[in-house]
Formats: C-alpha cells, sequence, structure tokens
C-alpha cells in the first residue's frame, strides 16, 4: 500500500534519531582517548559508520575494528575493503590466530555454535581491544534486537574481563553518561541503542547508503541479519529493494535474529555471550 | 493539538493484523504506580488490543492456564512471554514496542530488581510522557505521590493518570472523582497539570482501547485515544539560544566548533557570545554533514550540528553560545533540588563534578536546607547534614569555577545538572529561583577559599588541574610578541589557571641589572630568563615569556634546561615579515635603528634565526591577535591539563 514517500514527518522523526547519534558519538570521541568503532560489514555498523562521518564533518577520526572468523560469507569481505578505500578509514582486522590455528571451530565440527562464537568473536575481540589499549569501543548494537540488548545502556562498562553487570548499571538521563572508568576497564558506546530495524532501513533509504546486497532477495531469499556463512540463514521474502524491505518490516512479527543459529542452542545462550562480553 | 489527532479512529478489534502505524514516529511512555495497582496487567492489555503478540502465543497461553487449572491473568502475560525466552519475538521487560493506527510506542518498564531507582529514572527520563495508575479500590498511595513527583522533577510534563481496577468498585463515578479531585491536589502543588484522568479496567478491558458500556458517565476519551495526543520530543525553536560546544574539530582547513543546540536558531552571520568567557564572535558557516549537500543557513534546537566562526576566538568544550539579547545565569554558588541515588551517602565538604550540559566543574555541597519527603512533600522531621540514597533535598552548591544555567522553568536543559561521585552519576537536580544578570554582564567574584594542598610537584598540578610549563615566544621586535603574551595570560587566568607572564624589562632591572647588550650578556639574559622560568614552571606556573630571543643556540639550551627539570615547554614562533614589523613600531625602535641611534639590532643589523620545529607558529601578519591567541591555547591546553583524576586527594 503505502509508497515510501519522504514525508515531513517521518524525516524528523529520522533526524531526530540521527541527532542523538551524533550527540553520542561525539561525546565519546570527546572523552575516550582509546577510541574504536567495531564494523561488523551489516547495516547496523555501516550505518553508525554514516553517522560517524555525519559527526565529523565527512571524516571517521578513529580506527574500525574488524574481527574475522574467516567464517564471513565472502562478499562481505570485498564490501568491507572496497569502503575502506573510498571513505579513507582505518581498518584493524582482529583474528582468533590460535584457535584458527588449532581448527577448534564450529564448521570444523570440533566445537559448538556458540564455542565457537566464544572463541572467534568474543576471544578475537578481547585479544584487539588488549593488544591496541582501547578505553572506548563504539558498538551498533539496538534495543529492538533481542531482549539481552534491550536492557543496555548507551554508555555500558565492562571490567577487566569485558564482563557485563546487567543488574547493577549506572543511571543515564538528560543526555549525561557516563565518561570516567576505572583503569584497565573500559566502556562500550552504543549510538543506535534507541534505534529499531525500521528506523536503520528507512535511513538507508533517505540517505541512499551503500549496503551490501545480501540483504535483498534472490529466488525468493534475502539475509535480514548477516554473520558467518555456517551459522546464517537467509530468510523466506521477496523484498529485493530497500523500500520493498521496509513495506515488509512493518508487517512481521519475526524476529531479525531468526536466521542466527548460535541464538538458539540453548535459552540464555545469547544472554550468556552477551555478558561474556560478546558484542 | 491538531484536529486530525483528536478525531475518533476506527476500533481495531475485529480486524486481528498487527496494526501498521501511519508515521514510524515513535513515542516513549513510561508507566509508573505504586505496587500492585495495575501495571503489569494494563501492559498485557495493551499488547493484547493492540495485537502487537506473536502469532498464536495468547491462545497458548489461555490454554496452558486452563489445563493447569488456573485463571489467565492479563498481569502473567508479559511474565509468560519472558519466561519461554521465546527468540522469536521482540519482548523484554525492559522496552517493549506496540502499534496504534497512529504511531509505534515504547513502553520504558522499570524492572523491579533492587537498582529500581537508577532504572527508573533511566527509563522515565527518557520518556516523552507518562501514566500513571492509581487502584480505585486503595486509592492514592505512597508511590502514587512519590512517582508523581519524580516525574516531575525528570521534567515530565505530559500526564495520563488511569485510576484502575474500576471494576472492584462497581464503576462508581464518585469513587474516581474523589481520586481524580485528591490526586489533582498533590500534583498541583508542584505545578504539574495532568492531561487528564481516565477510570479503567485493565482486567476487563473497559476505557483501554474503546469506550466501555459500564461507564456511561465518562464522557471522555478511551486511552488509546487520548495517548494518541501525547507528542514527542518538543524542541524549544522559540526559546533563547543555548548551544553548548561539545568539542572544537580542525579535520581539515575547517576550525568547527561542534554541538547539540538545546534550545533557540542560529543564522550565518548571527552574533553569538560564549558563557562564561563572554567572548564574541560571528557565525560563518553552518556545517552539516551530507555528501551532496552544502550547510544550511540556519539551524534550530534538537540539531547537532558545526558552526565556523568569522573570528577564530579561543572557544573550548563547555562554553554555551548565547545571544547578547538573552544570557544565562553564571555563578558559584545557587540553590538547587537534588534526588540522590549515590552508594554512598551524599556529603558535605567533600568534592563532586558536577555536569550540565557539556560542562564540567568540582563542586561541593554547602548546605543542606531541607530534606523532602516525597510522598508528603512535607520536611522530614530528622534533622540530617547528609543524604541516602532515594532521598530528596534542596540544597546550596558552590562549584569551583563559574557555572553557566538556566532557570528550569525557563529551558530545561541547561536548567538541570548530575552529580558525579567517583565516575558515577549519583544525584540529578534541577535550578529554579535564581536571578539573572541585568543586561549588562558582571562578572561577581565571591571569594571562596580552597584549602592549601601538599606540596609536590603533582599535587600542585592535581590542585591546579594542569601541569607547570613554559611558553616561549619568539620573534622580532614588533611581531606581537608582547600583545600575545599579555592577552593569553589574560585568558589563561580567566580559565582558573596558575599563570605569570614573565617581563623581560623587569628582569632587567633587577636580576639581570648587571648585564648589558654584547652578545655574551645577551646570552646570559636569556639563560637567568629561562632559569627564572623554571622555577615558576616547577612551582605549578604557565609561565609566558617575550624575549626576541633571536639565536638558535640560545633557544636550543632554553629548551634542555627545561627538559632536564621535566618542564613542559612550548616554542611559539611570532612570525611577521619585518617591513610590517616596521611599519607598526611599538616601542620607535626601529625609527631610531633608521636614524642610527641603535647599531645590532635585530632583522636589520643582526641575524634573526627563526625556529625550525616550534611547538606553533602564529602569523600576525595573517591572523587577528585573539586567533593567534586562541591558536597557542589550542595546542597547548590539551598538553598540559590535568584531567579530574584524584580529585579526592586533597580536602577542603
Amino acid at each position: 500500500m503505502t509508497a515510501i514517500a519522504k514525508t515531513e514527518a517521518k524525516a524528523d522523526h529520522l533526524t531526530e534519531l540521527e541527532n542523538q547519534s551524533v550527540y553520542i558519538l561525539r561525546e565519546a570521541f570527546n572523552k575516550f582517548e582509546k577510541l574504536a568503532m567495531l564494523w561488523s560489514i551489516g547495516k547496523d555498523s555501516t550505518v553508525l559508520l554514516w553517522l560517524a562521518r555525519k559527526a565529523f564533518f565527512g571524516h571517521v577520526p578513529f580506527p574500525l575494528v574488524h574481527v574475522d572468523t574467516t567464517y564471513k560469507l565472502p562478499t562481505m569481505i570485498e564490501y568491507r575493503d572496497r569502503l575502506v578505500k573510498e571513505w579513507n578509514l582505518q581498518l584493524v582486522v582482529g583474528k582468533n590466530e590460535a584457535v584458527l590455528k588449532a581448527g577448534d571451530t564450529y564448521p570444523n565440527g570440533r566445537a559448538t555454535r556458540v564455542e565457537c562464537c566464544g572463541t572467534l568473536k568474543k576471544d578475537g575481540l578481547k585479544q584487539v581491544l588488549e593488544a591496541k589499549g582501547y578505553t572506548g569501543v563504539i558498538v551498533g548494537v539496538r534495543r529492538d534486537e533481542e531482549p539481552t540488548r534491550a536492557k543496555e545502556r548507551y554508555f555500558s562498562p565492562r571490567d577487566k574481563n569485558m564482563e557485563w553487570n546487567v543488574t547493577d548499571q549506572p543511571p543515564e538521563f538528560w543526555d549525561q553518561f557516563k565518561t570516567d572508568y576505572d583503569p584497565g576497564t573500559h566502556i562500550r558506546v552504543h549510538p543506535l541503542l534507541h534505534w529499531t530495524e525500521l528506523n536503520v532501513w528507512e535511513y538507508i533509504h533517505r540517505e541512499n547508503i551503500p549496503v551490501i546486497d545480501l540483504y535483498f532477495s534472490k529466488n525468493g531469499k534475502r539475509y535480514r541479519s548477516l554473520g558467518c556463512a555456517p551459522c546464517t540463514f537467509p530468510i523466506d521474502s521477496t523484498a529485493a529493494t530497500v523500500p520493498e524491505i521496509i513495506e515488509e518490516l512493518k508487517r512481521t512479527r519475526t524476529s531479525e535474529r531468526s536466521g542466527r543459529a548460535q541464538d538458539k542452542e540453548s535459552e540464555d545462550a545469547f544472554e550468556k555471550l552477551r555478558r561474556d562480553g560478546y558484542m | 493539538m491538531s484536529a486530525t489527532l483528536t478525531e475518533a479512529k476506527p476500533q481495531n478489534a475485529e480486524k486481528k493484523a498487527k496494526q501498521v502505524p501511519q508515521t514510524t514516529e515513535q513515542l516513549k511512555l513510561v508507566i509508573v504506580g505504586h505496587v500492585d495497582h495495575g501495571k503489569s496487567t494494563f501492559i498485557g492489555r495493551l499488547f493484547y488490543d493492540t495485537h502487537s503478540l506473536p502469532e498464536g502465543k495468547y491462545d497458548q497461553l489461555v490454554e496452558s492456564c486452563r489445563r493447569r487449572g488456573v485463571p489467565f491473568e492479563f498481569a502473567n502475560l508479559m511474565d509468560s512471554l519472558q519466561a519461554e525466552r521465546d527468540q522469536n519475538i521482540t519482548i523484554d521487560t525492559a522496552q517493549i514496542w506496540f502499534n496504534t493506527a497512529h504511531r509505534q510506542y515504547v513502553i520504558i518498564d522499570a524492572p523491579g530488581h533492587k537498582e529500581f531507582l537508577k532504572n527508573m529514572i533511566t527509563g522515565a527520563a527518557s520518556a516523552h510522557a507518562a501514566l500513571l495508575l492509581i487502584d480505585a479500590n486503595e486509592g492514592v498511595q505512597e508511590q502514587s505521590r512519590r512517582h508523581g513527583y519524580m516525574l516531575h522533577l525528570l521534567g515530565i510534563k505530559q500526564i495520563i493518570v488511569l485510576v484502575n481496577k474500576m471494576d472492584l468498585k462497581g464503576y462508581d463515578e464518585k469513587v474516581f472523582r474523589d481520586i481524580e479531585k485528591e490526586y489533582r491536589a498533590f500534583l498541583k502543588q508542584f505545578g504539574l497539570e495532568p492531561r487528564t484522568f481516565i477510570p479503567i479496567s485493565a482486567r476487563e478491558g473497559d476505557n483501554v482501547a474503546a469506550l466501555s458500556p459500564r461507564m456511561p458517565w465518562y464522557q471522555g476519551r478511551a486511552v488509546f485515544e487520548s495517548i494518541d495526543d501525547f507528542e514527542p520530543a518538543k524542541r524549544s525553536d522559540d526559546l533563547p539560544l543555548r548551544f553548548p560546544l561539545q568539542d572544537i574539530y580542525r579535520f581539515d582547513h575547517r576550525r568547527i566548533l561542534a554541538g547539540r543546540i538545546v534550545s533557540g536558531t542560529i543564522k550565518v552571520g548571527d552574533k553569538l557570545i560564549f558563557a562564561p568567557g563572554h567572548k564574541m564572535s560571528v557565525i560563518k558557516s553552518i556545517e552539516r554533514w551530507s555528501p551532496a549537500v552544502a550547510g544550511p543557513k540556519e539551524a534550530k534546537a534538537g540539531e547537532s550540528v558545526g558552526i565556523t566562526l568569522t573570528e577564530q576566538i579561543f572557544v573550548e568544550r563547555g562554553q554555551v553560545a548565547f545571544h547578547e539579547s538573552d544570557p544565562l545565569i553564571r555563578k558559584r554558588q545557587f540553590r538547587a533540588r537534588l534526588f540522590w541515588m549515590g552508594r554512598l551517602p551524599l556529603r558535605l565538604k567533600k568534592k563532586y563534578k558536577i555536569k550540565l550540559t557539556t560542562q564540567e566543574v568540582e563542586c561541593e555541597i554547602k548546605s543542606i536546607d531541607k530534606i523532602i519527603d516525597a510522598s508528603t512533600l512535607g520536611e522530614v522531621a530528622e534533622k540530617r547534614d547528609y543524604l541516602l540514597k532515594n532521598d530528596v533535598a534542596e540544597l546550596t552548591i558552590q562549584t569551583r569555577y563559574p557555572l553557566v544555567f538556566d532557570n528550569i522553568d525557563r529551558i530545561v536543559e541547561t536548567g538541570r545538572f548530575v552529580i558525579v561521585d567517583d565516575r558515577e552519576v549519583s544525584g540529578g537536580g534541577i535550578i529554579s529561583g535564581e536571578e539573572y544578570p541585568a543586561k549588562q554582564k558582571t562578572h561577581v567574584s565571591d571569594n571562596i577559599s580552597w584549602s592549601k594542598a601538599e606540596i609536590t610537584y603533582n599535587d600542585r598540578a592535581v590542585r591546579n588541574r594542569h601541569t607547570g610549563a613554559v611558553i616561549w615566544l619568539t620573534g622580532l621586535s614588533g611581531a606581537g610578541k608582547s600583545a600575545i603574551a599579555h592577552e593569553l595570560e589574560k585568558e589563561l587566568f580567566g580559565l582558573g589557571m596558575q599563570c605569570y607572564n614573565l617581563d623581560g624589562d623587569n628582569l632587567r632591572f633587577g636580576l639581570n641589572s648587571d648585564l648589558g647588550f654584547s652578545p655574551e650578556d645577551r646570552s646570559e639574559n636569556i639563560r637567568r630568563a629561562a632559569e627564572v622560568a623554571r622555577l615558576l614552571a616547577d612551582a605549578g606556573q604557565i609561565v609566558i615569556t617575550s624575549f626576541i630571543s633571536p639565536y638558535r643556540a640560545d633557544r636550543t639550551r632554553v629548551r634542555e634546561i627545561m627538559k632536564e627539570n621535566d618542564v613542559r615547554f612550548f616554542e611559539v614562533f611570532v612570525s611577521c615579515p619585518i617591513q610590517i614589523c616596521e611599519e607598526r613600531d611599538p616601542k620607535g625602535l626601529y625609527k631610531k635603528v633608521r636614524a642610527g641611534e641603535i647599531t645590532e639590532f635585530t632583522g636589520i643589523s643582526a641575524p634573526y634565526e627563526a625556529p625550525e620545529t616550534p611547538e606553533v607558529t602564529v602569523h600576525t601578519d595573517k591572523q587577528s591577535l585573539l586567533e593567534g591567541v586562541a591558536q597557542v591555547l589550542e595546542s597547548i591546553l590539551p598538553e598540559i591539563q590535568v584531567k579530574a583524576e584524584g580529585a579526592e586527594s586533597f580536602e577542603i
């Protein structure tokens, strides 16, 4: 039914989201000497990257960390390297070399899906953070993605072991954030926290942001969320353009991560991963 | 309120499809009320009536209750969904989405564990509007009042009161009217006027999605229609301009002042004043990055923008830009109303950090004037000179440096602040009843004495918030060294820093009175000046010197003296072509040289060896005085400022 007309109300709503995210990015840049942004190559962190260019007037003044599991869908890496060149980005790639070398991964049949995420992604991230000594890490998670992320703060402290104390989080109000942190700890910064999946696509549409074409339907299937090839499955969909995705999302009742197999290993698999430092 | 919003909407009860709202505008709602007054039941009902449940979930829950022989309760709906941890739906107790035909809503719920207040505040403060539930059976209770008062402190103005469980009171109008009267009177004490009161039964669904035939005496609208009247974040374009600076960027040729306009509007060409320093400049451009679009000519409240100035004066994070006609209040002591949620009590004479917009200043509590019982608004009987978690009080705060702010009833965003205790945001406060400056700005210096610190170099640096340093200006006579030195001293002093302008002439009258102008004596003059500067820097001062110091070897020796003594050293080359210096000739020296009265004059008859790698170069032929000063400050301040770490290491 509804054409995706760029009505004023919609523009204002997205502009409001954008203004808040830009504010948060600038706070992070001001407050953390060693700041980096995680870039998963997916739509959210690419929108985040776009917002960083907005915040810093066409520049991205911090490195982008990509945790490479070596199992990512191959076109993701091509797309990554193209944007790095075109947008003049500093890229830092993290890999859990030890585990990859030993071959203890899910695709090799020597780890469960969750164990594999734990070593290749979570520990891989931990290794980069430690090696580079980042005190602030910008991550593109959103509250509506899944229940655990709904409990997040914009500025969320992690202890020395990257662990997250969900039940005792700092209060956050009036745009004042936790920017003072103990030595050895770091703060996760979540500028997209208040966006929904639908907002992300509306914004991609409005700003004409280049996203990877795995999101668009081919032969009745498309990826709604991107991860490693062995654990990410496309959903049934005919949405082949951004406006069609927007229309589809307005009507769906299934969740965004339904195509992500590691979440389903046990009831609280994802919550556990996150408490231990997963993004 | 626009007419389209108040038109009755078709009820969608018969349609089982998920609502597709007209806009993707999102309104954040917080639901508060006394324990057991029906919050969970209401949320369950809301979810059911807006068809926001996953396919078949409701029938499944009803069936499972039937099998277990327990009555189905809406209150359990959300719990069961949560307990099932169904990975296919997007539900959490922290944030719940639902749609009406008009738009999307987010319910921010406060999980009821031990850190309830911090979560409630985090949730409620970001809400656009609140629904407050009161049980018709129990009437107004302690938390009904406390929550109402907290909403007021948090600045939530759009409130609807739902008198719930009307079914238990036989849908009696008198019960509803009595509660309305009592609670309205309570809220009125602090000026809070609810939009409306609605009698409902969340369990039975009366007056929630649609008007109920069981309360024909109720002439208002149902909950769904009423909440569609709430407005999303209202931005105050028509209020005075408040533009707190977040940062200064120099990523390319532009020097951009970035920040979010909290109220008012800016236009290219506007004259801005930056508080608390009160420097003035004019907006040259407004910057908003977009690959294809040129910068806008104006920007409004709510926008995160950047500006460039026609004159590059020194500004920094924390300063607030305003238009001359509407200044902020600038004070070091003020009264505030504060809620405390710190792990430790709030104590007098302890050092805290106050954060107000992007300003961060050290402060202490001068006095606790009144501790308020948030449920009665009376004063608590017990006299205390500290605050405990969950206390609300009126108090007097004193800051180390002037703070600029507004009264909350004038501009909300600049009328409230948080208090940081040992790295944790531990309290929130609002300011009202302070006096605005008369048209002419007044720099009040209320003498507040801070205690003597320990006397190590580090302690000085911690107390001063900066290390000692030597800023060594070098350049031709007439290049502008003295003018820059003078202005730098003023700026640093204004920033509350320890600084001293070491004057060459003064040295020659005293310490160096035995020296003449031979090359050897000039060298010795510079050496002694460097030693004096070094001592002062060791005492914590930022020392500014302005000697021509034409010889590279002399300046290298100065640099070495500083290095040996761990003193921060900044060589500033004040560059200006000699022709221009001669035109300026502030001391009439060039004239004397041309008349043959002076020989061996630097730049004419004696060499000037320009620095090869100075820390800063200022071009006084191209930059204004204030621009030059701004450039020096921007390079040097980040190097010498000491973060507020270790604030607890000194006491009053």
